[in-house]
């Protein structure tokens, strides 16, 4: 008698619960984690201040006055202005779109290339082989470097073909973007490897599924969780890259203000404007720190084996 | 053992020979002329620009220039600049002292601060320690390196004027006041590449740790009554370092990349600052040079990284 009121029970709380998917136990998972909500948060206004920012603040990016060179912050300029007078906030709001704008579009190149590459090497076993010599031989280049080389020497060829701009973009996404998508495709590898033994795999292929509906139906779903922890990262990591690239004087023309290069003019005159350094500096800093701690929380949301 | 490694040499070399191809293939296919510079220059007639091109063997098809600048690499000889006129091993062998005095040491300081903050941050698990050690290094990973630099500089030489910002690599050691210079010197772009470092390994050592804290021969050791510090330090630790050197030899490369950010802060003469400023000026042989000197790094750290393994895990079998 106790024992059935008590399955009723049960049974009812059930009935009252809402059906749960993996995202809604994923963000449950999510919010526990403290770092990454406020990860989240500031990840948030940084996204919405470059975004909807230059179309509140006004202030023109390149409008010179020598009259107000170097002037630290004040009312009138909130990050103050840099050797030509020019407005650090502007830049800065703009630089953060460029900067964004790369992080994200290279990784989901980085994302696409590996993803394939791995769910092929992973699935066909005949291509298994090659596939990851290949994916070796591209983790032994050396990228920084490499990167570099690669911007320079083709950076004019992209600059007539699409513009200054948009060519440098074309060129620095893909670059990064080709530079690291191995991690990715050994990761999705492993799974694939691994999941193509599993019953819910032979029970499509005795359906009639063919093997890209297996592949992209069945599998690639499993895929997806450590796929997006890997993605998070990589947006973080690809913004550095980029800062990187522009602080060593090879990202985009000097008129675009890049966090990086607002960071590479400012260097020489690091005694008389500390403020010019610190702003775009900090940007970049609580940019990739937010995302890091996103991807933690995540990782902690998507994967409950994982320990640490 | 034998076997084992010369399976890897035999991956290996096909490997750094097929990078070189890449690298020379991209310098080769790029647009831009090389001797630029001399068609310029209006004393040099049209003739002896030809002989010139000539002479540096520039009018051969890139695949037959390839194969010579291999061989000749294969004697140690990589070729003469176009900038600076002297043999571009010359200029390498020049700097690269520099760079591993300042990478080599900021490894070291990385690994002797990030391993004990790994250990006890897995030993004392959720404790304060554990959050403000995991805060500090996910703080060190999202620094840039640039900006850490000009951070540092602001501090020790604008403000406080304690540290050159300059890393003056004609200063040489002698006595105890030149002795103390280096030392001065050498801390700014050491911190910021140790850093870097150290919030790195501190993850790594701190993660491999606690997959080992769980398992059957953590509790053999603890139920035979061994003290808390020497579970830790001789079972855990020894366990968890093996994939921690690995990761300490494949990042030897990377650490090399993030040397090149560091020289230039600190305007250090490295084999970096000598990339950047050589693809600056078009230098192709000194850029293919220092580029396939990066490929073999990383090629024989991951050689070091896989002997490594196998010579610390006897349960990896030399297959």
């Amino acid at each position: 008698m106790v024992a059935g009121a008590r399955r009723l029970l049960i049974e009812e709380q059930f009935a009252l619960r809402k059906p749960r998917s993996l995202w809604s136990d994923a963000w449950h998972q999510f919010r526990r984690h403290r770092l990454a909500l406020a990860g989240l948060a500031t990840l948030t206004t940084l996204v919405l201040a470059t975004l909807l920012g230059p179309l509140v603040y006004a202030t023109p990016t390149n409008v010179i006055d020598f009259s107000a060179g170097l002037e630290g912050p004040s009312a009138m300029h909130p990050f103050g202005t840099d050797d030509l007078g020019r407005d650090i906030l502007a830049r800065a709001l703009f630089g953060g779109r460029v900067s964004m704008a790369v992080g994200i579009t290279s990784v989901l190149i980085a994302i696409t290339l590996g993803t394939v590459v791995g769910s092929i090497a992973g699935f066909f076993n005949t291509l298994d082989n090659p596939l990851m010599r290949v994916t070796d031989l591209f983790l032994s280049l050396p990228a920084l470097p490499l990167l570099l080389v690669i911007i320079f020497l083709f950076r004019d060829v992209l600059r007539a073909a699409f513009g200054p701009e948009v060519g440098i973009f074309i060129m620095i996404v893909s670059v990064i973007g080709v530079l690291n998508w191995m991690p990715v495709a050994r990761l999705v590898r492993a799974q694939f490897l691994s999941l193509k033994r599993k019953e819910f795999v032979e029970a499509a292929r005795t359906v009639g599924a063919d093997d890209g509906r297996i592949i992209v139906r069945h599998i690639l779903p499993n895929v997806l969780s450590p796929v997006v922890v890997a993605a998070t990262i990589g947006v973080g990591g690809a913004i550095l890259t980029e800062s990187t690239l522009s602080f060593l004087g090879l990202g985009f023309p000097p008129d675009v203000p890049t966090w990086g290069r607002l960071l590479y003019d400012a260097q020489n005159f690091i005694d008389l404007a500390p403020h010019w350094a610190l702003f775009p500096g900090l940007l970049i800093f609580l940019t990739v720190l937010s995302i890091n701690f996103i991807g933690d929380g995540l990782r902690d949301a998507l994967d409950p084996r994982r320990v640490g | 053992m034998g076997r084992y490694l010369a399976r890897r040499l035999l991956v290996a070399v096909p490997t750094l020979v097929a990078i070189s191809f890449v690298v020379y293939g991209i310098l080769a296919l790029a647009p831009g002329d090389p001797l630029s510079q001399l068609a310029l220059n209006p004393n040099i007639p049209l003739e002896v620009q030809e002989r010139i091109r000539h002479s540096m063997g520039l009018d051969e098809p890139w695949h037959i220039r390839y194969v010579k600048w291999f061989l000749a690499l294969l004697r140690g000889d990589m070729g003469f600049s176009y900038v600076g006129f002297s043999p571009v091993g010359d200029l390498i062998w020049q700097r690269l002292p520099n760079t591993l005095w300042v990478v080599g040491l900021a490894y070291i300081v990385g690994a002797i601060i990030g391993i004990p903050i790994g250990v006890l941050s897995a030993a004392k698990r959720y404790s304060v320690f554990d959050h403000t050690a995991t805060t500090f290094a996910f703080i060190g990973f999202s620094l840039p390196t640039f900006f850490t630099g000009i951070l540092l500089i602001l501090l020790f030489s604008v403000k406080l004027h304690w540290l050159p910002f300059i890393y003056d690599t004609t200063r040489q050691v002698h006595d105890l006041d030149s002795l103390i210079f280096q030392v001065k010197q050498s801390i700014m772009p050491i911190s910021v590449l140790g850093l870097a470092d150290a919030a790195i390994l501190a993850r790594y050592v701190r993660s491999e740790m606690l997959e080992h804290l769980p398992l059957d021969y953590v509790r053999t050791a603890r139920a035979k009554g061994l003290h808390e510090r020497l579970v830790i330090l001789s079972h855990v630790l020894r366990n968890s370092l093996i994939p921690v050197v690995t990761i300490m030899a494949l990042g030897v490369p990377t650490v090399f990349a993030g040397a090149i950010v560091t020289e230039q802060i600190f305007r250090v003469n490295g084999i970096g600052e000598l990339l950047v400023r050589s693809i600056g000026d078009s230098d192709i042989p000194v850029v293919s040079g220092i580029l396939f000197i990066f490929a073999a790094l990383v090629i024989v750290f991951n050689l070091i990284a896989d002997v490594l393994y196998a010579v610390l895990d006897p349960r990896v079998r030399y297959g």
